[in-house]
């Protein structure tokens, strides 16, 4: 099965590792990634900001790019939920536009989406290594209501424990341009969330979406905190 | 306590806040307990999807049709006795009542928990035309001594602990240092008894006002509601304008979902149903009831885009799980209300100009969302509040201009991979000037970023 890859501007540009884990895993699962060369972003910093035309354009180019009737995968909740609810609030007088923006929220999955609905990469037996928690980003939990899969494929991984972390739903601080424009709340915010995975006592903590885990990683770099970060596409990539 | 507005400092105010450790630790402890109450007061409540459905719904009936519910109202109102009193603005608000007080000679006031009063600023004006106003709920109680403003709607004194309540008392009432609960409540109920006693006139405030009854409704905990309601001879109680329930018949759905969604209790203490004044032949009640309904600028907020926060039910769930709410406290916001619901309604109470910092207040994360009993959605509200701030040019050049230029590079991959590049090139001196900024949190882009692996 064709499947066109997402990367999102953050993996792309930061984290290509987990743009690579995501291929392998795909592959791994039968599915022929395609990554449309012409890609960007999905327009969120500047929706979320309030800057609908910038977002349009993003978006815009993004209908383009991702065309057609393939699944569409990215390892990200945050920008699944962009393309899923909010682009069809940007194209909601334009007809045509608007059609195609609900299509493709038809075929966006998240990476754990895919991997668990369609790939049934749980029932795999993958490997794990170690202690793994998991933070439960904002927009992948309660906007694309993706509560379980994630849980479902850490718990399938052999030799690696679970270890739940408390209020993992709670945000990270990280919140796109907010870590920017009001970053002393930002970074208490990492604190807290920091302090909640050290309770945890795991070796490594994990979740679908690079913007909170780099917020993260940063936390713990200031902390002093010799806690692994990794995305979960690059965590069950290492087991297969 | 006079209400100088301070949310255009937002983030000054913040800095402030997380630098305050016995404020961090009282909200953090407070949200946390409330958190756990409200779960668990909602855990056997197995209806609670459709009981929101139809809460939400009965809130968007009143906003569609809320000019004639207000008349419907003041008729009831009228009918069962007591006297309606339109206004317009928080001065039309604060004159009206002064002059029912003064008209009647009444010189010693006590109030019972009113958010509505905080908003037109009621106290000072009352004060300054020589009454003596005496807060009676607990919470309000502290705060007037402290000569603070509530930093919760429900809960206005969550941010101090005991200890400072009890160093308060000393220094204020003269008592004994106590930092147990039991006895400083005892304190004020003491202190509170006599002012009840000797009080020429109640000022409450309400929840509900149902419209078929003319009947103002009353959730309380403390009991001092109630006497502010009943033992004074003169009761006058402000609401604003889209309290509003279509019929009394409405409202148990809203006692299911409201001390459970505020404190975590099943029910409130008290739920005063309060139907024009006394009538002859019944025991308690004031004898003469007053009812201001305010409008200050809801009635603007109905026709624009942002009307769905006037659905709010003013429970204080969307504050206690809100991120930012949480680390910084209510006083940060800079006006009366805070948290998720006051960020939106702050800005459109007191214009755009006077608040517009407080549109950022959100790392959209949507915990309110989830925990809202009539629905309102919040985050969507921000984002229309943030568009509005950048269309009428409220927000910065530079993020302007960045903007802009996002929009230009998200549509042209030539240019998203040069400007991928530049940030390359640029990030060892961008972080160098970094700190809490951006660039210092942020690690540096890969060498090769993934488009540039792909086959």
């Amino acid at each position: 099965m064709r499947v066109l890859l997402f990367g999102t501007c953050l993996v792309d540009t930061f984290f290509p590792e987990a743009g690579e884990a995501t291929v392998r895993l795909l592959r791994r699962f039968g599915a022929e990634p395609v990554f449309p060369k012409g890609q960007t972003c999905c327009g969120q910093p500047a929706f979320n900001a309030g800057y609908d035309a910038a977002a349009r354009a993003a978006a815009e180019h993004f209908l383009w790019e991702f065309d057609g009737d393939d699944p569409i995968v990215t390892p990200s909740g945050s920008c699944a939920a962009m393309v899923r609810h909010h682009y069809p609030r940007l194209f909601r007088d334009d007809p045509s536009l608007l059609a195609r923006a609900k299509r493709a929220g038809e075929r966006i999955y998240e990476l754990t989406q895919f991997l668990v609905h369609v790939a049934k990469a749980h029932e795999a037996g993958l490997r794990g290594k170690g202690t793994v928690t998991y933070h439960a980003s904002c927009h992948l939990t309660r906007t694309l209501g993706v509560r379980e899969e994630p849980l479902t494929l850490l718990s399938s991984l052999k030799g690696s424990t679970f270890l739940p972390m408390p209020d993992a739903a709670r945000c990270c601080g990280f919140g796109g341009t907010f870590m920017a424009k009001l970053p002393e709340i930002s970074c208490a915010l990492a604190d807290e969330k920091a302090a909640s995975i050290e309770a945890t006592g795991a070796d490594t903590v994990t979740g679908c979406d690079s913007g909170c885990l780099m917020n993260i990683a940063d936390a713990m770099r200031r902390r002093g905190t010799r806690i692994r970060v990794a995305h979960i596409a690059q965590l069950l990539a290492e087991g297969l | 306590m006079s209400h100088e507005q301070t949310s255009l400092a937002f983030r000054k105010n913040t800095v402030r806040a997380l630098e305050d450790s016995a404020l961090r630790a009282a909200m953090k402890q407070a949200t946390d307990t409330f958190g756990t109450k409200r779960a668990d007061a909602f855990a056997p409540v197995a209806d609670l999807e459709a009981l929101r459905d139809r809460a939400s719904a009965i809130r968007d009936d009143v906003l569609a049709n809320l000019p004639m519910y207000v008349d419907r109202f003041v008729a009831s109102a009228t009918r069962a006795g007591a006297v309606v009193h339109r206004a317009e603005d928080a001065a039309a608000a604060r004159e009206t009542i002064r002059g029912i007080l003064a008209d009647r000679g009444a010189r010693r006031i006590v109030k019972g928990k009113s958010m509505v009063s905080e908003e037109v600023d009621l106290n000072s004006h009352l004060e300054a035309a020589g009454m003596e106003v005496v807060e009676t709920d607990l919470g309000e109680y502290i705060i007037q001594l402290e000569g603070e403003t509530p930093s919760h709607i429900i809960v206005p004194a969550i941010h101090k602990n005991r200890r400072q309540v009890g160093r308060l008392f000393a220094d204020r009432l003269g008592v004994p240092y106590s930092d147990d609960p039991q006895v400083l409540t005892k304190i004020a109920r003491k202190a509170l008894r006599e002012k009840f006693l000797s009080a020429d006139a109640g000022i409450s405030g309400a929840n509900f006002a149902a419209t078929d009854t003319g009947s103002i409704v009353l959730l309380t905990n403390e009991g001092n509601g109630r006497m502010v309601t009943s033992v004074p001879p003169l009761h006058v109680a402000i609401l604003s304008v889209e309290k509003m329930l279509p019929s009394l018949a409405d409202l148990p759905a809203f006692l299911r979902l409201l001390p459970r969604s505020a404190t975590g209790q099943t029910i409130t203490s008290y739920v005063s149903v309060i139907t024009g004044p006394r009538t002859p032949g019944e025991a308690t009640g004031a004898k003469e009831l007053h009812i201001v309904l305010l409008d200050n600028g809801r009635t603007e907020i109905l026709a624009g885009e942002s009307r769905d926060i006037l659905k709010c039910i003013r429970c204080g769930a969307c504050m206690n799980v809100c991120p930012v709410y949480r680390s910084v406290g209510g006083h940060a916001y800079g006006w009366t209300y805070p948290g998720p619901m006051g960020m939106i309604l702050t800005t459109l109470l007191t214009g755009m100009r006077n608040s517009h910092p407080l549109v950022d207040a959100s790392t959209l994360c949507g915990a309110c969302v989830e925990v809202c009993p009539v629905r309102v959605p919040l985050v969507d509200l921000i984002l229309g509040l943030r568009r509005r701030k950048v269309c009428e040019g409220f927000a910065g050049r530079g993020e302007r201009r960045g903007m802009a230029v996002f929009g230009r590079a998200a549509a042209s991959p030539g240019l998203f991979a040069l400007a991928q590049r530049l940030a390359g090139a640029f990030w060892p001196l961008a972080r160098s000037l970094g700190g809490k900024d951006v660039a210092g949190r942020m690690p540096a882009p890969a060498k090769t970023p993934l488009r540039r692996r792909m086959p």
